[in-house]
């Protein structure tokens, strides 16, 4: 668990480490030695890059370590297939069960281990310490013998309704995800169910909550992803009442490059956000269609320019060259995100992560979870005419923004503050709903105030 | 909005009249329809007013509260509206068919032959606009619980007979609207909007007759002029020349034809009472005369808002019959009468009202079905419609070609080779193809998979190696591969709609979700209102 201590901060007692440390050990102990009569659920809600992955493995050791067979929930294949590869090199004592569809076989870099026993049938894997899967595989398991322990991974992004299908599987469960993410959706309407507390188009552990008010959620107080530059303004914009703070101090992280800037505008943006963390590359306010041909060029040859200019990512975990897998450009829509690797691989990027490393190209809901060096984000509401609330979700641009460890390029057409303005938030109020905070027009200024400050204009 | 909605508003825009979505009709028409316009009275949510509805274009009947804040006069309106409407919506009951199916035996598990009764047709109503459906939901709503005479304890207001029953049908009606795809219950702005374009905002279209201009619009008059005539054009007196479709009504009619009728009704009664309380035989009669009168007038007026509306949705109807029927109607109105049917005969078991609220997997079960007709009804109107697969191949997730080339392959893994062909065609699309994806073949003889192996932008062509649907043999079934020359399309979306996963009995319901749903639904007492 080094990395849950890299001894950064002032004093022992304060330092980062310290309070996540401790955080970490009041969650194993509330999950794996529950006192007597405690809530059947135990919730971590875990900022981006809080060590979540982390603590799902240790849960997971600690709890077979205490005799117990156990199941793992997480919402996609990718983050099944994540998890398993992470739990088999960290937990090689393990035997980990993997089970997947039948017409979806786990991929190959999760096979290697030989403790993964991969089937699409839960009856071959009941005897394993771990069995992993999606939700949607969870649904489907007939169990004569429910597991008793459950390990519900990314819980925020699962919808209600799949937990109703799959609660009754475990007897307890440690709920684990990242409240500021985007939210489960559905394309069809659902108002009739709005402000029931088991609307099932709702995240699985407001339900939860709502009917087991006695859970108090835990809470990972230090991000050992976000830079010293990024956590503050993350905190504060999507997560104003959990603050949390960053695990690396100013300076800890740089970035270096070494080819000399060339003057242009590509590479004024590059030099400040790897000075700052930040940078806005600013394209001329316009009304265009959703795959904006220039800023979807400008997108790509900031990413060429940022291969190009032989970058390297200084850590507290050492030097390492900036190639293009610790690269990821981050859209809303997916047309966006197929225009961006069109154009990459016109620009000679790698995009194919199957075939060598690769740039990721994906949209938000696909980015959930996952860590890079540096991003370059094309905004949601670049070259829009209106503030939708599909483009002012709070979620969306928390995942954008909060994908890196060093710094964050966005990409966008002037007169988005200008169009916040002009398309205040009307969303009609729905009777017993929570009013969620902070709303994604407050964020989206926020964070739009914070990038105005290293802003590039592109002529 | 997708790009080829887009282009065809642009289009409506600069031709000024309603441009085509659709090149057939994707909803499916009753022969015999219930057309019914309602009308809400300003101030208290969902109270209503008025109703025009019929099955006979020139033969429309009017029901109406003359004091729409009284409620025996509203309970003795929905008691008419209950005598008029359901008759029509019982009347597809008797006539069934009998369904094969099977029934395992939960203890055996053999499996035994059953009939199942389905209705050979169903109701249908057509209301002007997606408020009217609202509307609808809100006497639902407040209906279906009443206590009428029969009950045991009816309590001091006790509603006519049919009216929770009209509660409970309007209930299900209103329910079953919310799912994608069905056609007991549809909005006469949305059944447009689905199939033409106009070159206004959606929230215009709302305007049933601002939608209709867009649709034949006078001589020399462009589609967004007459719109805007229809809108905003009134008489001497101030009253629009075409009110609004309701369920709303003009504040300006409010408050200079109907406040003032109602004032005259309320005066008639109140001479009525006094001349009772008197004894006063003359004048009771003449205070009689004097409501008659009121009545008379109200009835004139609210058929004179009615009217146009009554005649736009007709028109409407008129418009969609004019459009051939999809290929796949006939499946989802047999859904549509599986609902007709389960809604019947759960009446006929005594079952109690539809709960004031889901349980926690009712919900659930609602929403997976959504989801699931939502998926069913994309892919259907994909194939129905060349129009709406465009909208998919503009979208990167399908694409449509000429074959150029088929080059008989084999899969020598196994025992016996497998043939595995590969057939390159022409296309100007560019579909989000990822190598290795899958896709589906549009419109072949069988279901038949494929997946992406080479993709040329350059030369315009993908080749996709077929993966199934080409028999058991080593030779592919004749006739299953498509030939050089001939049009193909393939989607990168299963053409097939998945099963929902199962969910746990209401009685089940887990922890996370409170339990089951037991003793802490027993619905509160009525609250209290002023009666009269």
């Amino acid at each position: 668990m080094a990395q849950l201590n890299p001894g950064a901060g002032s004093g022992p007692e304060h330092s980062p480490g310290a309070a996540a440390d401790a955080a970490v050990a009041r969650i194993l102990a509330a999950t794996v030695h529950p006192p007597a009569g405690a809530p059947r659920g135990v919730v971590v809600d875990s900022p981006p890059g809080a060590g979540k992955s982390t603590l799902v493995v240790r849960a997971a050791r600690e709890l077979v370590g205490a005799g117990e067979r156990l199941m793992i929930v997480a919402q996609t294949n990718g983050q099944v297939d994540d998890l398993v590869g992470r739990l088999a090199e960290k937990a090689p004592e393990l035997t980990i069960g993997r089970l997947h569809a039948a017409d979806s076989r786990p991929g190959p870099e999760v096979l290697k281990h030989a403790n993964v026993t991969p089937s699409d049938k839960v009856a071959d894997l009941v005897e394993h310490d771990v069995v992993i899967s999606t939700s949607a595989k969870w649904q489907w398991v007939r169990a004569e013998a429910p597991w008793r322990h459950a390990i519900v991974d990314e819980a925020y992004q699962m919808r209600s309704d799949a937990l109703l299908a799959v609660a009754r599987l475990f007897e307890r469960a440690l709920f684990v995800g990242d409240p500021g993410q985007l939210d489960p959706f559905t394309v069809v309407g659902t108002e009739q169910w709005a402000g029931l507390s088991y609307d099932p188009s709702g995240s699985a552990v407001v339900t939860m909550l709502a009917h087991n008010p006695q859970i108090e959620p835990h809470r990972l107080p230090v991000s050992w992803r976000l830079p010293a530059s990024a956590a503050p303004l993350i905190s504060r914009a999507f997560y104003p009442y959990t603050p949390f703070r960053s695990g690396t101090g100013p300076g800890d992280r740089l970035l270096t490059a070494a080819v000399r800037p060339d003057g242009s505008a590509l590479d004024a943006v590059i030099d400040r956000a790897a000075e700052h963390g930040w940078a806005l590359l600013e394209l001329p306010a316009r009304h265009t269609v959703r795959t904006d041909p220039q800023a979807v060029a400008a997108v790509a040859a900031t990413v060429r320019r940022l291969l190009d200019r032989g970058l390297t990512a200084h850590s507290e975990q050492g030097e390492a060259p900036l190639t293009a897998d610790r690269i990821a450009v981050g859209t809303a829509h997916r047309d966006q995100a197929a225009a961006v690797r069109a154009a990459l691989l016109k620009a000679g990027v790698p995009v194919d992560g199957t075939v060598g490393p690769a740039v990721t190209v994906d949209t938000a809901n696909r980015l959930q979870g996952r860590e890079y060096d540096v991003t370059v984000v094309l905004h949601p509401l670049s070259g829009r005419p209106d503030a939708t609330a599909f483009h002012l979700e709070t979620g969306r641009l928390c995942v954008l923004a909060s994908r890196h460890r060093h710094a964050c390029i966005v990409v966008a057409r002037a007169g988005i503050a200008e169009l916040l303005d002009e398309h205040p938030s009307t969303e009609p109020v729905q009777l017993g709903v929570p009013v969620a905070f902070p709303d994604g027009w407050e964020a989206n200024h926020q964070v739009l105030a914070h990038l105005s400050g290293h802003r590039v204009r592109l002529r | 909005m997708s790009l080829l909605t887009t282009l065809a508003r642009l289009e409506a825009v600069r031709s000024g009249r309603a441009e085509p979505l659709a090149t057939v009709r994707h909803r499916h028409l009753s022969e015999r329809p219930m057309v019914l316009v309602p009308l809400t009275t300003a101030g208290e949510s969902g109270a209503p007013l008025a109703v025009m509805l019929g099955t006979d274009r020139d033969a429309p009947r009017l029901h109406l509260v003359p004091q729409p804040l009284n409620r025996t006069l509203r309970f003795d309106f929905l008691a008419e509206l209950a005598a008029d409407l359901l008759p029509y919506l019982e009347s597809f009951a008797e006539d069934v068919e009998q369904i094969e199916g099977s029934e395992k035996d939960p203890e055996t598990g053999e499996k035994t032959q059953v009939f199942r009764e389905l209705c050979a047709d169903a109701p249908q109503l057509i209301v002007p606009n997606g408020a009217g459906v609202h509307h609808l939901a809100l006497i639902g709503r407040s209906t279906r619980f009443r206590r009428t005479a029969e009950d045991a304890e009816p309590g001091p207001y006790p509603a006519p007979l049919r009216v929770p029953l009209l509660g409970r049908w309007l209930t299900h009606l209103t329910d079953r609207a919310q799912v994608p795809g069905s056609s007991l219950l549809l909005p006469m702005t949305g059944l447009l909007s689905r199939h033409w374009a106009t070159g206004q905002s959606h929230l215009e279209d709302q305007h049933l007759a601002a939608r209709l201009a867009w649709h034949d619009p006078p001589e020399g008059l462009g589609g967004a002029r007459a719109a805007e005539l229809v809108e905003t054009g009134r008489d001497e007196h101030g009253q629009l020349l075409h009110p609004p479709a309701g369920p709303a009504t003009d504040p300006r009619f409010d408050e200079f034809v109907l406040g003032p009728a109602i004032s005259r009704y309320d005066a008639a009664v109140t001479a009525l009472q006094h001349a009772a309380e008197q004894r006063d035989g003359t004048a009771a009669e003449r205070a009689r005369a004097a409501v008659r009168a009121a009545v008379d007038q109200l009835e004139q007026v609210l058929t004179a808002v009615l009217l146009p509306t009554w005649r736009d949705v007709w028109r409407g109807l008129e418009l969609l019959r004019a459009l051939p029927s999809a290929g796949h109607l006939e499946e989802r109105w047999t859904g549509d009468r599986w609902s007709y049917t389960g809604h019947r005969d759960r009446l006929a078991a005594g079952e109690p009202p539809q709960p004031r609220q889901d349980d926690a997997v009712t919900a659930a079960r609602k929403l997976a079905q959504r989801e699931r007709e939502q998926t069913r009804l994309d892919v259907q109107e994909a194939l129905d419609d060349p129009l709406a697969m465009a909208e998919h191949r503009l979208a990167g997730e399908a694409f449509a070609g000429v074959v150029a080339d088929v080059v008989l392959e084999y899969d020598t893994t196994g025992r016996s080779p497998k043939p595995r062909p590969l057939v390159t065609l022409h296309t100007a699309d560019r579909p989000h193809a990822d190598l290795g994806r899958e896709v589906h073949r549009v419109h072949g003889p069988s279901t038949q998979k494929a997946e992406i192996v080479a993709v040329d932008p350059a030369e315009g062509t993908i080749t996709v190696r077929v993966l199934s649907g080409m028999g058991r043999k080593k030779e592919p079934e004749p006739g299953s591969l498509p030939e050089p020359g001939e049009p193909v399309t393939f989607t990168l979306f299963e053409l097939t709609v998945r099963q929902s996963a199962p969910l746990p009995e209401p009685d089940d319901t887990p922890w996370t979700h409170g339990g089951p749903p037991g003793a802490a639904s027993v619905p509160a007492a009525p609250a209290s209102e002023e009666w009269e």
